[in-house]
């Protein structure tokens, strides 16, 4: 658990000198020695093992619905159906309206169909996945485990609120802004303690941040409670007030009161590129993946790895603090007692992290994928005669459970790899 | 490393420890004092005391007790603050709050599961598994336990809670199963195994609860076959003790059992040794000819066994019904009382009191002061236990191997 523990020669030298030994998985490069956590759960490259395991993972959700006496492949339609990705295959002559103003032009897809509004509840959803997602993978990077990301989303979203909720006669872009900032940098805060403690004293990362995220979670239940500081105007519902019209994303499909897709979701697009480019064209993300990949290595060639793990969890939170800030001023507008306890945000973008490999672009289809699923599965969109949606909401969470116990497992190695064996014998 | 040499030192008692411990007790007694029976109205009284605290905690702290010496400090000011703002608020709202028999008996019971979920925790992380799915495993054993008793109840009668009981077991082993192949011998990150249990565990017991008994809820008549309280008629009349333990539940005289035998087998046997060995250096016990597999494997399912025992007290014990979810963090207060304990067993206890203490008094605190204020008590363990690992009050360092898998040669 401790530091000074991280890198203890002899132990590591055995290990990797085995991994070496006895691992030519795939295409007779044998893997590079595995000195950290983030080296040793990133093995095989490539998009096999993500899409192994994700087959995999609905195959076993499959048999789980068989077992209940439903027919797994009428219910992953409804849910498929559920999900808005086929408005994609449903190409037509349409005319769409062009955002933010009144004029129309010619589209091949129907904005307004049933699909459409389906799809726009899935990336409404997809926005704050990839950012917790991204509060994952940026420290990952970094070689530390940032379980904390449903803390840090919950106080960007606790800070979203008040700031959205004060401040009535703001400037509305201003106001929207400083939703935003404020909600970014609550996060970056939140998660630097975690940072802050590991690089100080070496507290284990994984302990402080589940540590952190109960506290949001009893003070963010405190808060917009009964009786709590920021309860709405009612007194009798433990919800917040909605914030200032000002202080929310404009909509640019669909409608406002339906929840349309707010432009959140470029945000988050943008913030995948910026991730990218941090990790993979800044000194700092140089610094961080040296770290990550060997921190001792990483001390002796002048790099600060405290300043790093800091840097690392602060930057992470803003990430999952922005994604809070998004989905309140995106379409929440406001937050209940209850959503503080149901939200399971963060951890769905630890999934879709682990999954996506840690890339941008894996982080961002991965959170596709679960947003489609939480969506497709939610009692908005199955059909209960197909599927009982509160068992729907089970599944999915058995799917995340196994897509991140085979994530690790590095399918795509061992496919390979019996995939040789076959044709050698 | 420091834990095998630690455990004799901890018995000693010098001096510097002795006023810090002093001091921890001034600490606790500044906060008390403003409370019933004795209700002192004059905030001198506990600021005086809690220097008093503040000032051993420093003398000790000087002298190189570093742990119990901030414990001191920290209990003093505690203290000060607790008492100070107890006296605001009237005689009559703290005689209803602060029973202190009442308040011991919820104490106790909450903190049950999570001295199973932390000594659960023990056997695994002291083996060098780290097991964040001690969450997973007491919720399943919580499911399990009372899906058995109910399926059994029918021809077992009032024994089903037995029935249930060996179902939970049977389940938390289960789960820890795939923990431990995953952890040793696919050489997973035990972070991430165990994340993935705490999902299965959700997905699945949520999944089976809604489908069997998703209509009603589990049925109404399950007090009558749920795990029984023992009565100690003798024990009834006494002051104080009497409404603590003259009944308590079954599995919480079973917890003091299963903590003593704990702490007997695992640092006073030659198991115990093999076992810690292999979490502190398992090259070192693998050349004595220790099988580090075998021992981690029957550690981490240990482990889910003891771990899912304490669900089926919460499900089958204490609240004898089931709900999606219905751990909702106490797995992780478990875990968090074994850092705070530093994966020892009696101060893991001593934290799982501690936790237990401040649910019970989250539990109480509305019938006086609204609900606002218990909702906030409900963080104070997991903040207690942020400030354990920060090195305030003497930093908590876990077993050397914990988190590593090993690879044999």
């Amino acid at each position: 658990m401790s530091d000074e523990h991280r890198v203890s020669t002899d132990f590591e030298l055995a290990r990797s000198q085995d991994d070496v030994a006895q691992a030519p998985l795939e295409g007779g490069v044998p893997p590079s020695p595995s000195m950290t956590f983030a080296s040793r759960v990133s093995g095989v490259s490539g998009i096999l093992a993500p899409v192994l395991t994700t087959i995999l993972a609905f195959l076993v959700g499959g048999l789980v619905i068989a077992l209940t006496g439903k027919n797994p492949i009428k219910v992953y339609h409804a849910i498929w159906l559920g999900t808005g990705l086929n408005w994609f295959f449903e190409v037509g002559s349409y005319s769409a309206r062009i955002p933010f103003t009144t004029a129309h032009m010619w589209f091949p897809w129907n904005t307004s169909s049933i699909a459409a509004q389906n799809l726009q509840q899935t990336l409404l959803l997809t926005t704050p996945i990839i950012l917790t997602g991204l509060a994952v993978a940026f420290p990952f990077r970094c070689g530390l485990f940032n379980i904390g990301g449903q803390g840090q989303y919950l106080v960007g979203t606790i800070f979203a609120v008040w700031v959205g909720s004060s401040f009535v006669d703001l400037n509305p872009f201003l106001h929207v802004m400083l939703v935003l900032v404020v909600a970014t940098f609550a996060g970056a805060l939140y998660a630097g303690i975690a940072g802050i403690l590991k690089a100080t004293v070496g507290a284990h990362e994984v302990i402080t941040t589940i540590m952190l995220n109960w506290i949001a979670v009893w003070v963010g239940a405190y808060l917009f409670g009964q009786g709590g500081p920021l309860q709405g105007s009612q007194p009798s519902i433990p919800i917040s007030n909605d914030i200032a019209d000002g202080a929310k994303l404009p909509v640019f499909w669909g409608l406002k009161l339906l929840q349309g897709l707010s432009i959140g979701i470029f945000i988050a697009i943008a913030m995948l590129v910026v991730y990218w480019i941090v990790i993979n064209r800044t000194s700092l993300g140089y610094e961080v993946r040296a770290v990550g990949f060997n921190p001792e290595a990483a001390r002796y060639s002048g790099i600060s790895v405290a300043r790093n793990y800091f840097l690392a969890m602060a930057i992470a939170g803003a990430f999952a603090g922005l994604g809070g800030a998004l989905d309140i001023t995106g379409w929440k507008y406001n937050i209940g007692e209850s959503d503080i306890h149901a939200s399971t945000i963060g951890f769905i973008g630890l999934a879709a992290a682990l999954l996506g490999r840690n890339t941008a672009l894996g982080v961002g289809l991965a959170s596709l994928l679960f947003a489609a699923l939480f969506n497709g599965t939610s009692g908005r969109q199955l059909d209960p005669s197909i599927f009982p949606p509160d068992l729907a909401g089970n599944l999915t969470t058995i799917i995340q459970g196994l897509v991140i116990l085979f994530v690790g497992l590095n399918l795509g190695g061992l496919w390979l790899w019996l995939k040789r064996r076959r044709t050698a014998s | 490393m420091t834990a095998v040499s630690a455990r004799f030192s901890d018995v000693r008692l010098s001096a510097p420890r002795t006023v810090g411990i002093v001091g921890i007790v001034l600490g606790c007694l500044a906060f008390w004092a403003a409370l019933p029976p004795l209700a002192a109205r004059t905030e001198a009284l506990p600021i005086a005391v809690g220097i008093l605290a503040i000032a051993a905690g420093i003398w000790a702290w000087s002298r190189d007790e570093r742990r119990v010496g901030g414990g001191a400090i920290a209990a003093g000011f505690l203290g000060i603050v607790l008492g100070v703002v107890a006296m605001q608020s009237s005689v009559t709202n703290l005689d209803q709050v602060v029973v202190w028999s009442a308040l011991g008996a919820a104490t106790l019971r909450y903190a049950t599961p999570l001295t199973y979920a932390a000594i659960g925790g023990l056997y695994c992380e002291r083996a060098g598994v780290i097991n964040v799915a001690l969450e997973g495993m007491l919720l399943t054993g919580a499911y399990f336990g009372i899906f058995g008793a109910i399926e059994s109840h029918p021809w077992a009668g009032k024994w089903a809670w037995v029935i249930g009981i060996l179902c939970a077991a049977a389940a938390g082993m289960a789960m820890a199963t795939i923990h431990a192949i995953w952890a040793i011998h696919f050489k997973v990150d035990q972070i991430i195994s165990g994340t993935a249990i705490n999902f299965l565990a959700v997905g699945i017991t949520g999944y089976l609860f809604i489908n069997r008994y998703g209509d009603t809820g589990t049925p109404g008549n399950v007090p009558d076959y749920g795990i029984p309280d023992v009565h100690l008629a003798f024990l009834q009349n006494w002051y104080f003790i009497g409404p603590i333990f003259g009944q308590l539940n079954l599995m919480i005289w079973l917890s003091f059992l299963l903590l003593i035998g704990t702490y007997i087998f695992v640092f006073r046997t030659p198991y115990g040794l093999r076992l810690r060995s292999v979490g502190e250096h398992p090259r070192a016990a693998d050349t004595v000819g220790i099988s580090v597999y075998k021992i981690r494997y029957i550690a981490v399912i240990a482990s889910g066994a003891i771990a899912a025992l304490g669900g089926a007290y919460l499900s089958l014990g204490f609240v004898h019904s089931f709900n999606e979810n219905m751990t909702a963090g106490t797995g992780f207060i478990g875990l968090a009382a074994l850092v705070f304990g530093k994966w020892r067993p009696f101060p893991t206890y001593a934290a799982a009191l501690l936790f237990g203490f401040s649910s019970a008094l989250a539990d109480r605190l509305p019938i006086a002061y609204g609900n606002q204020w218990g909702t906030l008590f409900q963080a104070l363990p997991y903040l207690l236990t942020l400030v354990a690992v920060a090195g305030v009050i003497g930093r908590s360092i876990g077993p050397a191997a914990a988190g590593r898998p090993y690879v044999k040669q």
